[in-house]
């Protein structure tokens, strides 16, 4: 801080101090003491606010655990999210190996280009798009019928179309880590493992992966929690059947009507999502500095 | 050994195509169905050629209203965000380790908090505060994780700033606030430009965070996600259509800034 | 006249390092003064306290007569020339020269002409509207001087400013800056590790070493009587032998060597029977026997270097030799691998204590 103060003299470290004091106490602590302060509390008529039913409990949290509709929408939005977590992996690490190792520098250029573009556009659109694509008397399902691989039209909608929707949607943040990640690995140790007569999957699996630990589990990380945390794709590819937890939290909050649970529900997802990013890291090894790239 | 090597590069080439048709077929589709006269939007069966659609769109009032909505939200994002996410940025650089990985931690963890749970957070705070959803509260849960993305990128560019060129201003009589203004900030304008243009985009772009905040209001990515439910048109199509072209135009000339103060870097660096 | 510049007793301690230690030393106004040292020796950090970057935690820096405690770099009659030289790479070179007067407060039209008349001074007239980057090594380096000249600095304070050039153009350069300097009248305070910059520029040098102030003098009275083994070393090239004073009579010590008894004159502080060091300049070494003193080496390569040759040998004890030789004189030079007598006059060599 004295730093700070010598560098850019009183007058301006004390307008820098206090923005910045401004957005983290105000736009990034208080909001989440509040939400913990809601989640805590029980719902109540304003009349009773504050008197002596206004006690805090843990009861919002353990309605979750009893409500069996809710539980299992929870644990089915977390496991979904792993899943799409690693189909997105699945997805992207060939070309992110073949990017970083194989690829000439124009190759990697037009990839890049092509690959950058779509992320470039809306998730509420490129959602919209797949909406479009997967309709039941839609694209697909007439190329798939033209071609002869179905004979009735198969409704997308639903967990498949939420997966493929999601994968699509987190594709940019998984490529680019472990292509980063990949590209520092020398030529020379894929090569010599190559003579040492080990095969292709072993390669990767004993020398490629672990080189790449630190872009892979950025990658998850970031797809996990986004997953997790999403509205779009559930809402515009889900079915009745395939509800999200976030819809269940919107519920809440706008059908619902009861803001304390709703909080607490969102309470639960935030904590889901740190464990899992912050032990992940630390499982990894990454540093929290190093993910921000 | 040879048989092996083709079929796996046949294999990959297999892949490599369904990759990049996975990528863009959507996006295709969805700019096609905009010229079909289909009611819903589609290329199967494609019932006829027409424009018709861009002109029901330009006749939308609730989609310029939307549109208003969004431009507004983020010309105020950007206007606070860049300020307080340049001001994070220079406080990071000027603190010692120990204290910084903190900071850091803080400053960087709107980033790994799900969308909802910010919109979520900023709602049940300015409730208790008297405030409802609505343009002011977009603004306010949008800025809150967009400074992060500032605070990012002025870091990373600060980075490659050489002090020696403040004391050289200081040396020859500059105020600490002259420092600022000449030396520094002309450094950091092109992170600034890249920083607002994301910022723009972010915002809006952002959609989990919004509808948690929006109130009564409708901003663009809400009014196309409500289309969906309550009658999809091609009209949509061309909103979209419209967008991707602008965005891609904006990237591309992003792209070009970017480059071009690279190699004005690399000749003066 | 320009402004003095006195430290009085500074100290700067940084943690637990020790960079400058007590040191003192006056530089007179209009003075073109040289620190001279090796890397980490503190003459950096002398000239930042100097310049005002760094407060010193002991100490008093006068400049003008005024103390200088708790002034910034911006409040002190200084400027500073930077070894990056630290151009600024978004203005036009005009800009650049004119960011003092900017500071100041000058209109636009004065800034505009004050560094149109500097462009003439360094001879890059008509350069003001290119940016920095499209300079060469040695006009940029002009830029920095004449940005630096700009605010009219009491003092001008550079840090090697000329180690990034090549040769060429540093010999170049330095008659330029010491031409700049008589002409302007300026007090100059110059950092070099180079001691051949310091001594063909500087009116006098402070040599430093770990920290510590070991002398100050002008060039040619720190190379013929160094006040300590450092400068004596440092300063020039010598043949240091080792061995014990028997007696100091008239200023004349005469040392026990293991090349036998040798003479020269007495430094500070030399007494009978301290351990001690004589040093001889190789060009005070004459091929053949003469002088007061005789010293014989076997002789392992000659270097022709030009106006002169340079023979490197090793005395019966071990230790090197090194003598030069005029070409003028390149027949009375020594044969490779034979043995060779030099002999030097007591008055060219200097006595030191060892420690």
């Amino acid at each position: 801080m004295a730093e700070l103060y010598r560098r850019f003299g009183g007058g301006l470290a004390t307008v820098f101090v206090g923005l910045v004091f401004l957005w983290l106490a105000g736009m990034v602590l208080a909001p989440n003491v509040m939400m913990i302060d809601y989640a805590l509390r029980p719902n109540l008529p304003p009349a009773q606010v504050g008197g002596p039913d206004d006690v805090y409990s843990l009861d919002n949290i353990l309605y979750l655990a009893k409500e069996g509709v809710h539980r299992a929408i929870f644990f089915k939005t977390v496991w979904a999210s792993a899943f799409v977590a690693f189909a997105t992996f699945v997805v992207c690490y060939p070309l992110a190996y073949w990017l970083a190792q194989h690829a000439t520098p124009g190759q990697l250029g037009i990839a890049l280009l092509a690959l950058t573009i779509p992320f470039w556009i809306n998730e509420v659109l490129r959602t919209l798009a797949w909406y479009i694509l997967l309709a039941f008397r839609g694209p697909l399902n007439a190329a798939l019928l033209g071609i002869g691989i179905i004979d009735q039209p198969v409704r997308w909608y639903g967990n498949a179309g939420v997966l493929a929707g999601m994968v699509y949607a987190y594709i940019l943040f998984m490529l680019f880590p472990i292509y980063n990640s990949i590209e520092s690995l020398e030529k020379a140790q894929i090569e010599a493992a190559r003579d040492l007569g080990a095969s292709t999957w072993r390669i990767h699996w004993r020398v490629v992966m672990p080189h790449a630990k630190a872009g892979i589990a950025t990658g998850c990380v970031f797809t996990f929690m986004l997953a997790a945390g999403s509205y779009v794709a559930p809402a515009l590819l889900g079915a009745p059947g395939s509800r999200w937890f976030t819809e269940i939290i919107y519920n809440w909050f706008f059908e619902g009507g009861d803001w304390n649970r709703g909080a607490a529900y969102a309470l639960v997802l935030l904590v889901l999502c740190l464990v899992v990013v912050l032990a992940t890291l630390k499982l990894a090894r990454v540093n929290l500095t190093d993910v921000a790239k | 050994m040879i048989r092996a090597d083709r079929i796996s590069r046949f294999l990959f080439g297999l892949y490599l195509a369904a990759f990049f048709v996975y990528l863009f077929a959507p996006l295709t589709i969805m700019a096609a169905a905009t010229f079909n006269t289909s009611r819903f939007p589609t290329v199967t069966p494609w019932q006829g050629t027409t424009l018709q659609w861009f002109a029901e769109l330009a006749r939308d009032r609730a989609m310029w209203q939307s549109v208003w909505t969004s431009l507004v939200v983020a010309f105020f994002v950007v206007l606070i965000s860049l300020p307080i996410g340049t001001a994070a940025a220079l406080i990071l650089t000027s603190l010692h380790a120990r204290a910084r990985g903190f900071l850091y931690a803080l400053m960087v963890s709107p980033l790994l908090t799900p969308g909802v749970v910010i919109g979520i957070a900023t709602l049940v705070l300015w409730r208790q505060l008297g405030v409802g959803g609505g343009v002011f509260l977009i603004v306010v849960a949008q800025t809150s994780f967009i400074i992060c993305y500032v605070m990012l990128m002025v870091a990373a560019r600060l980075q490659r700033f050489d002090r020696t060129q403040e004391e050289a201003a200081l040396s020859l009589g500059a105020s600490k606030l002259m420092v600022f203004r000449r030396i520094l900030l002309p450094f950091l304008r092109p992170a600034l430009i890249a920083a607002a243009f994301l910022a723009v985009l972010q915002s809006i772009e952002n959609y989990n965070t919004t509808l948690f905040v929006r109130g009564f209001e409708t901003p663009l990515t809400v009014f196309i996600a409500t289309k969906v439910r309550t009658g999809l048109t091609p009209a949509v199509n061309a909103l979209a259509l419209i967008m991707i072209a602008m965005t891609v135009l904006g990237a591309v000339a992003y792209e070009f800034v970017r480059r071009r103060q690279a190699a004005a870097g690399a000749r003066t660096g | 006249m320009s402004y003095s510049v006195e430290l009085h007793q500074v100290g700067m301690t940084f943690g637990a390092t020790r960079a400058v230690d007590d040191v003192t030393f006056i530089v007179e106004g209009g003075e073109f003064f040289s620190i001279l040292g090796p890397s980490g020796c503190g003459k950096t950090t002398i000239l930042r306290m100097i310049a005002g970057f760094l407060q010193p935690t002991e100490g008093r820096i006068l400049i003008g007569g005024r103390d200088m405690a708790g002034l910034g770099p911006n409040q002190r009659p200084t400027a500073m020339i930077f070894q990056s030289l630290a151009l600024f790479p978004l203005m036009p070179v005009w800009e650049n020269i004119a960011f003092g007067l900017e500071a100041r407060g000058a209109s636009k039209a004065e800034r505009r002409r004050k560094a149109d008349e500097l462009l003439k001074l360094i001879a890059l007239e008509g350069f003001g509207d290119r940016m920095p980057g499209e300079l060469s090594g040695g006009q940029r380096q002009r830029v920095a001087i004449a940005r630096a000249l700009a605010v009219e600095p009491q003092v001008l304070l550079l840090d090697e400013p000329l180690s990034a050039l090549d040769l060429k153009l540093r010999q170049h350069m330095r008659a330029e800056l010491r031409a700049l300097q008589k002409r302007t009248g300026v007090t100059f305070i110059y950092i070099t590790h180079d001691q051949s910059e310091a001594l063909a520029m500087s009116d006098r040098i402070a040599v430093m070493s770990a920290g510590v102030l070991q002398q100050v003098g002008a060039p040619r009275d720190l190379y013929d009587n160094p006040a300590t083994p450092f400068v004596a070393t440092f300063v020039g090239e010598t043949n240091a032998i080792s061995g014990k004073v028997m007696a100091v009579e008239n200023g004349i010590a005469s040392v026990e060597t293991g090349l036998g008894v040798l003479r020269g004159r007495a430094g500070p502080g030399v007494s009978a029977g301290q351990g001690a060091k004589l040093y001889v300049r190789p060009e005070a070494l004459v091929p053949g026997a003469g002088g007061d003193n005789t010293l014989s080496a076997s002789i392992e390569r000659i270097d022709f270097e030009g106006a002169f040759a340079l023979a490197h040998g090793r005395f019966d004890d071990g230790a090197a030799l090194i003598a030069s030789i005029p070409s003028t004189d390149l027949s009375s030079a020594p044969e490779i691998g034979s043995r060779a007598s030099f002999g030097f006059a007591s008055s060219h060599a200097v006595v030191l204590p060892d420690g």
